[in-house]
């Protein structure tokens, strides 16, 4: 019975989409109250209705339902409750469900809270929300059904993809979906501001806390995934330019750009067409990546459905989107009226700096995901577009982007003294010249490499800790005051120079561990010794066990240093039943400073193992990083300016207002 | 504007000297007693694409076609063969498919200098627009009524970064 309410629900969920992209959108051009206000009631319908369709996929995983074919061939009765429940959105239709699920909370999220925002341009921004949600309820039930029922029932499933099950990955759709459809918001505000044929400085205002929580959200994601692939495929790397990474790394590129672009709107009138192209662009990323997973266009490591009828239905979802957002814009932006004056040399102008080096790497990032298929599409042959180019292309636009992330807070807005701000920061100047100096004295093989990675990673934390202590007046004046000072200082602030930082500290974790990594590759007996920076790693044998649904062989490893035994690590080799699918478990000591990484290889001669032993520097930094950024977004997202629906609401309701366009 | 062509430039600078994760799949037995021409076989080997894997390098990969053409790049670095021979040797035998780095020709052309020419082009168009003084556009005063509204909907507007 539960699949059938999941897949009637998920009928009258579209059905409620419907009425959401109509009716509020026609009370707004009407300006009739009781229409607009229909569309919140009716995005808190489709919400509760996705919500009954997911808890019933979610209901037919957990109690193994086999009659229903998405079950089947995700899952398998053996497999524990975490990933019979993950199993949910470890599959193609699933992750779709899930996908509406979190569009249907945003668009809900809006109503509930976005009591601030002017009525009219409200219920075009659910209006929006409905049709997005629309196209993907009907795709689901097109072309998608995860309720398809089979008969006659299988006596067990086929079982989740091993690689799946895991915490990491498990854990890492969700998370880039509040991302990636977080920024369905800001993209529905930009096409109500420009059907309205009014930006003002409320505009970005509004945007700013939506575009911050999806920023957060994208940021953990993809931090998640990357530190999966690092522990899971088996040789310590953490990036891999894989066309699926870069993906969901485009819109993180633009909407930073978004979220920067956004203040210059809100503070100084300025910047808005600009924002709300930002705002249509992230959108319309996010969904390139959906389609670029879904359709089976390109085949990574990562992706679950290959079915070109999908790929056709979403490339159309993708055109009518990104197409109509852009006619809509190119026909109503110029309409736009311009705002605040300011010089190059001024925070506006940093932040320009900001805006134009994300949205050109997210440019270098797209061009070398699409260009292979592109080729050959043309049938100009086959090449390859790998690590080497991004790395020729994407990090030399990241060198400027944080010396100006350093100096932009110094910056007045409007007009700034670039001298004066520099000289404010002459101290640091000589700190960050003389830490790269000395990695260039004393590493030899990549010093360069080294040299700026090190050499910006200092500009960025110094920049921030600088930022903080003036604001604070650290030192000059009393101490109390000081406390004072940061006990007031905006969350919104506290955020900025907590992300800021937190950039700095992710490009210390990957400098490092990309320069300074040790590896060791040898055959070891039981018995043998290896000697890794210091530490020495005694092999004491591999042993077969059988746990729940794999068999894995397991080898045993005691680390010790200066002869004080430090922990037993425990790589394994595993092979997961039913499949008899392979795949191999890292074992990693991390201090937080540093990681031991150990992988077991295959037999090899009498009684040896291949083992691979890695000690990576920093690397943990990588992700600490991330996180902070996030924590970073999140402290900035509780300031009492960008609450959602905090602000004291109007005496008297606002008139929406007629286009001006 | 000066600035903005002096980090242009050290871009082009930064762009040679990109790092990347040495990690890799290299078995035992397979790296060369030589430290600096294994270190070259390395950089090599990140630079060619293992052909029958999803986009993974031929160090980054355990599949035997890796292995055997790690194995090739190490055996041309010993026979005396520069970087630049090694990876023509392997290009010329397998293809532009083999090539991580894609070659630069009239193919590749927009893939290479597509996005700094978006950024010159990006950069002019700002410098022109933020040179010219723009006296045709004057912000226009807000109406006691617009400035009333504005503060209800914005709360205060402070300080803020």
């Amino acid at each position: 019975m539960s699949a059938e309410i999941g897949h009637f629900a998920l009928i009258v969920a579209a059905v409620l989409a419907l009425g959401q992209s109509v009716f509020p959108m026609a009370g707004a051009a009407r300006r009739h109250g009781a229409l607009m206000s229909l569309g919140g009631t009716l995005a808190t319908g489709q919400f509760v209705f996705v919500s009954i369709a997911f808890g019933a996929l979610t209901w037919a995983f957990v109690t193994s339902d086999f009659s229903v074919a998405n079950v089947v061939q995700n899952s398998h009765s053996a497999k524990p409750l975490l990933y019979r429940i993950t199993g949910v959105w470890g599959n193609h239709e699933g992750s779709m469900v899930l996908w509406c699920l979190i569009l249907a909370l945003f668009g809900a999220c809006v109503a509930w809270f976005g009591d601030n925002v002017a009525p009219g341009l409200r219920a075009r921004v659910i209006a929006v929300q409905g049709m997005i949600g629309l196209a993907f309820l009907a795709f689901i039930l097109l072309t998608s059904n995860p309720f398809d029922r089979v008969n006659p029932m299988p006596a067990d499933g086929r079982g989740l993809n091993p690689i799946l099950q895991d915490p990491g990955l498990a854990f890492h759709p969700p998370l880039l979906y509040l991302g990636y459809v977080g920024f369905s918001v800001t993209f529905a505000f930009a096409i109500a501001a420009l059907l309205e044929g009014r930006v003002d400085a409320a505009w970005g205002r509004w945007v700013r806390p939506w575009a911050l929580a999806a920023w957060s959200f994208l940021t953990l994601g993809i931090a998640l995934g990357s530190w999966w692939a690092y522990y899971e495929l088996g040789w310590g790397g953490f990036w891999f330019w894989d066309p699926v990474e870069n993906a969901s790394f485009m819109p993180w590129l633009v909407g930073t750009a978004l979220l920067h672009s956004a203040i210059v709107a809100e503070k100084r009138d300025a910047l808005k067409s600009w924002s709300i192209l930002l705002a249509i662009l992230t959108f319309s990323l996010s969904l390139l990546g959906t389609f670029l997973v879904r359709s089976g266009v390109l085949t990574s490591v990562h992706t679950f459905a290959t079915d070109p009828e999908r790929g056709l239905f979403i490339l159309a979802i993708l055109a009518v989107t990104i197409g109509g957002a852009l006619a809509l814009y190119a026909w109503r932006a110029p309409a736009l009226k311009g705002g605040g004056l300011f010089r190059p040399i001024s925070r506006e102008g940093a932040l320009i700096v900001n805006n134009l080096l994300m949205t050109v790497a997210a440019l270098t990032v797209l061009f070398g995901t699409l260009y292979p298929l592109i080729v050959d599409a043309l049938g100009l042959g086959k090449i390859s577009v790998g690590p080497p180019y991004f790395n020729a292309t994407f990090v030399p636009l990241m060198a400027p982007l944080i010396l100006a992330m350093g100096i932009a807070p110094f910056l007045p807005w409007k007009r700034a003294d670039l001298a004066g701000a520099l000289d404010r920061l002459k101290l640091l100047v000589a700190v960050t010249v003389g830490a790269a100096a000395i990695v260039v004295f004393l590493e030899e093989r990549h010093s360069f490499a080294a040299a700026l990675g090190i050499g910006l990673a200092v500009w960025a934390i110094g920049a921030s800790v600088l930022e903080l202590a003036g604001r604070v007046r650290l030192f000059r004046a009393p101490f109390g005051e000081s406390l004072r000072r940061a006990a007031a200082m905006p969350r919104s602030a506290w955020g900025m120079t907590l992300a800021h930082a937190a950039a700095g500290v992710v490009v210390t974790g990957i400098t490092a561990s990309s320069v300074w990594q040790t590896e060791i590759v040898r055959v070891m007996k039981p018995g043998d010794r290896a000697e890794v920076a210091g530490y020495t790693v005694a092999f004491a044998g591999v042993q077969e066990v059988r746990v729940g649904n794999y068999l894995a062989r397991r080898g045993r490893f005691t680390v010790s240093e200066s002869g004080v035994a430090l922990a037993t690590l425990s790589p394994e080799k595993r092979v997961y039943l039913p499949q008899r699918t392979p795949t191999t478990e890292a074992a990693i000591r991390t201090t937080w400073f540093s990681d031991l990484y150990i992988v077991l290889g295959d037999p090899h001669g009498e009684g040896g193992h291949a083992v691979r032993l890695y000690h990576n520097p920093l690397v943990p930094w990588i992700w600490i990083g991330a996180v902070l950024m996030f924590l970073g977004g999140m402290v900035s997202l509780t300031d009492r300016r960008h609450r959602v629906g905090a602000p004291r609401r109007s005496v008297r309701p606002v008139q929406a207002r007629p286009a001006e366009a | 504007m000066r600035g903005a062509a002096a980090l242009i430039l050290l871009a082009l600078f930064v762009a040679v000297a990109a790092p990347s994760p040495p990690a890799s799949a290299i078995g035992p037995g397979e790296a060369l007693e030589d430290a600096k021409l294994e270190d070259r076989a390395r950089v090599i080997g990140r630079q060619l694409r293992c052909l029958v894997c999803q986009n993974q390098s031929i160090d980054d990969s355990d599949a035997p076609l890796a292995r055997d053409l790690r194995r090739l790049v190490r055996k041309r670095l010993t026979a005396g063969d520069d970087d630049r021979q090694v990876i023509a040797y392997i290009h010329a035998r397998y293809g532009d498919f083999v090539l991580l780095r894609p070659p630069v020709d009239e193919r590749t052309w927009l893939l290479w200098f597509g996005p700094a020419l978006a950024l010159l082009a990006a950069l002019a168009f700002l410098f022109r627009r933020l040179r010219r003084p723009r006296t045709a556009v004057t912000a226009e005063a807000l109406s006691p009524e617009e400035a009333a509204r504005a503060d209800v909907l914005l709360g205060d507007r402070g300080d803020e970064p």
